[in-house]
């Protein structure tokens, strides 16, 4: 009890929005499964930023005489595929392409959800329209409806990155949707339109604040949907093209030499399960650090 | 009626809300949340709407302040019908009204600092520098009994009480005229209550305020009211001053609510007028009067013509066909 009422009291002497970060980014830092997951997805971002560094040789260079080298072996980290090219160099820039492909795809779909979900959750008119638009998305199972938009568009990771965006906006828009209907039933929405502010004004400073923290929450999971759907896109061969080192991609070329270099499949699939691990727990993380409920809990 | 000026008129106000069902969205019926509401607010003045809940106290004030559209009736502010008005039009008349919630944890935007959202007010309405508006927000503060440094913080990190005084200080940024207090003490215990009470009553002084002052507690409303609205099922049952109806409550519905109040003195025994039943639904509304139902003293005439407004004394008004 002493050490919460301290504890109330250091928040009370904040006076700043860094200071409110600051007990966030505390209250994560002690969830170590969400501690963990920062530090793969921390890595990943050095493996995709330093690529070119990192890398021992060009991914894209065959050597024949080289190929299918296990782990290890004459100086490659992790070995070599069926061509001879160098793993671990392929590796780190599947990790560019995992990133660029989830960071862009997902925040278009956030831009598109979060301004749909707002109009549908403010305005009654458009909230039917809007919703059953959303519905009619949600019916389709997303990997279908990914595969859908690139037989039509045709098969790139530009149009996978086009696919995936669409797919991450019902989610998000109903999210929104839900936290602005029961927000803009709050007094202080009321108070500001006593006051005569203007809708705009209303939806864009009083409703959105109060609705990023759901927002973020599923942003971060849905980099862990993306990823993995990317990289199962390219597994079918609807996403990036050979040579392109995509995880996703790297997984399907291993398959026909499971038997003699299992590694080929093995490294890219349990890189994509750590990245996808690391965003599902950091965003469990980030989903129990912004509860405000957990305000008084707080010690 | 009264001498001094009347600052708000307010018509045989009504407030349906529709009830929408089936796919189609049917209208299939009302929720006469505000049935028929006459009453003069003189400027200066402290009118109570006091009524059990649900019958239509805080509809009825956010319907004067237009946060709800008003069905029919006419609601007249500094003798200007702005009952019709669009949003747009009714941006300056804002200024001149605003309110106070009951919620006072609520009713603050939790993800801005108090003092951006006092500024906000000032932006929306004046064209004062950012200088001149820090100022007057400082005043503002200082004026509610709050520190200038607050202003920093936000509202989580706040008492109920010193919420209540920046929603206070919110409500009187822009110099109002009518201060409507939905509830405003409610949510506060009773010391608290006390302070705000003679904050709003100080302010009242110093700004000319006249306060629409909604609330259950008969009490609260005795001690800061001029004149009383008795409110049941959306229409008012009594009106009269304060001391009218304290002193000599005349209808049925009154005499039973202040019978209701605990009494702290032993051994003196009061009468106690118990209503049978529930407050009827307001989407099946009473035929006649619509107190009929739980009246102890109903007639069969009761149920079948609603009773008029009559005035009985000088300035107190009652709805009832046996007074």
């Amino acid at each position: 009890m002493a050490t919460n009422v301290a504890a109330s009291e250091d928040v009370k002497k904040s006076t700043n929005k860094e200071k409110n970060t600051i007990v966030v980014v505390k209250r994560i830092l002690k969830n170590k499964l969400a501690v963990i997951g920062l530090i793969i997805i921390f890595i990943l971002f050095i493996m995709a930023i330093f690529a070119p560094v990192l890398q021992t040789q060009d991914p894209y260079q065959q050597s024949l005489t080289e190929a299918e080298l296990g782990i290890g072996e004459q100086g490659y980290i992790l070995g070599t595929d069926n061509y001879g090219r160098d793993i671990w160099s392929r590796m780190v820039h599947g990790a560019r392409i995992s990133l660029v492909v989830g960071i862009t795809s997902v925040s278009i779909g956030l831009i598109g959800g979060v301004l749909l979900g707002l109009l549908a959750g403010y305005y009654k008119k458009l909230d039917g329209i809007i919703m059953r638009v959303v519905d009619l998305l949600f019916a389709f199972p997303g990997i279908l409806l990914a595969m859908l938009i690139i037989a039509m568009l045709g098969t790139s990771l530009v149009n996978v990155v086009i696919a995936i965006s669409i797919w991450s906006i019902p989610g998000c828009a109903r999210i929104v949707r839900g936290s602005v209907l029961s927000i803009k039933k709050q007094e202080y929405i009321m108070a500001m339109r006593a006051v005569g502010a203007s809708n705009i004004r209303i939806l864009f400073k009083h409703i959105l604040p109060n609705c990023t923290a759901p927002v973020i929450v599923y942003a971060t999971m849905r980099m862990a949907t993306t990823i993995l759907s990317t990289s199962a896109l390219s597994f079918l061969g609807l996403g990036a093209q050979p040579p392109t080192p995509e995880w996703g991609a790297m997984i399907a070329a291993g398959q026909d030499f499971m038997w003699s270099a299992p590694h080929m499949s093995i490294i890219p699939g349990i890189a994509i399960m750590l990245t996808v691990f690391a965003f599902n727990v950091v965003g469990d993380g980030l989903r129990d650090a912004l509860d405000p409920n957990m305000e008084l809990s707080d010690n | 009626m009264t001498n001094q000026q009347s600052l708000l008129e307010v018509n045989e106000l009504k407030k349906y809300f529709p009830i929408k069902k089936g796919i189609l969205q049917r209208t299939k019926g009302y929720v006469k949340a505000v049935k028929n509401v006459t009453l003069q607010v003189s400027e200066g003045e402290t009118l109570g709407i006091v009524g059990e809940s649900g019958c239509g106290k805080s509809t009825f004030g956010r319907t004067v302040i237009g946060l709800e559209k008003k069905t029919d009736g006419d609601i007249k502010f500094q003798g200007e019908n702005i009952g019709d008005l669009s949003d747009r039009e009714l941006k300056k008349y804002k200024k001149d009204m605003q309110i106070i919630f009951q919620d006072p944890f609520a009713s603050l935007n939790p993800r801005q600092r108090i003092g951006d959202g006092l500024e906000e007010v000032l932006k929306i309405h004046t064209t004062l520098s950012k200088a001149e508006r820090e100022q007057k927000v400082n005043e503002l503060l200082k004026e509610v009994g709050l520190k200038e440094e607050y202003k920093d913080r936000y509202p989580h990190q706040f008492s109920g009480g010193q919420r209540q005084r920046i929603g206070i200080a919110r409500a009187i940024a822009l110099n109002p005229s009518l201060i409507i207090c939905d509830e405003a003490v409610s949510a506060l215990d009773v010391s608290v209550q006390a302070q705000i009470i003679k904050l709003l009553k100080d302010l009242q002084t110093t700004h000319d305020l006249t306060y629409l002052f909604i609330s259950h507690d008969l009490g609260v409303v005795r001690h800061v009211s001029d004149r009383v609205m008795v409110m049941y099922l959306g229409t008012s049952a009594e009106l009269g001053s304060s001391d009218q109806i304290y002193s000599n409550p005349l209808h049925p519905y009154t005499k039973a609510l202040l019978s209701a109040i605990p009494r702290p003195i032993p051994g003196v025994k009061k009468e106690r007028v118990r209503l049978e039943g529930d407050i009827p639904s307001a989407s099946e509304y009473p035929s006649g009067c619509p107190f009929h139902t739980r009246c102890p003293i109903a007639k069969a005439h009761c149920k079948e013509s609603i009773p008029e407004w009559r005035e009985i004394e000088e300035g107190h008004f009652v709805a009832c066909h046996e007074v």
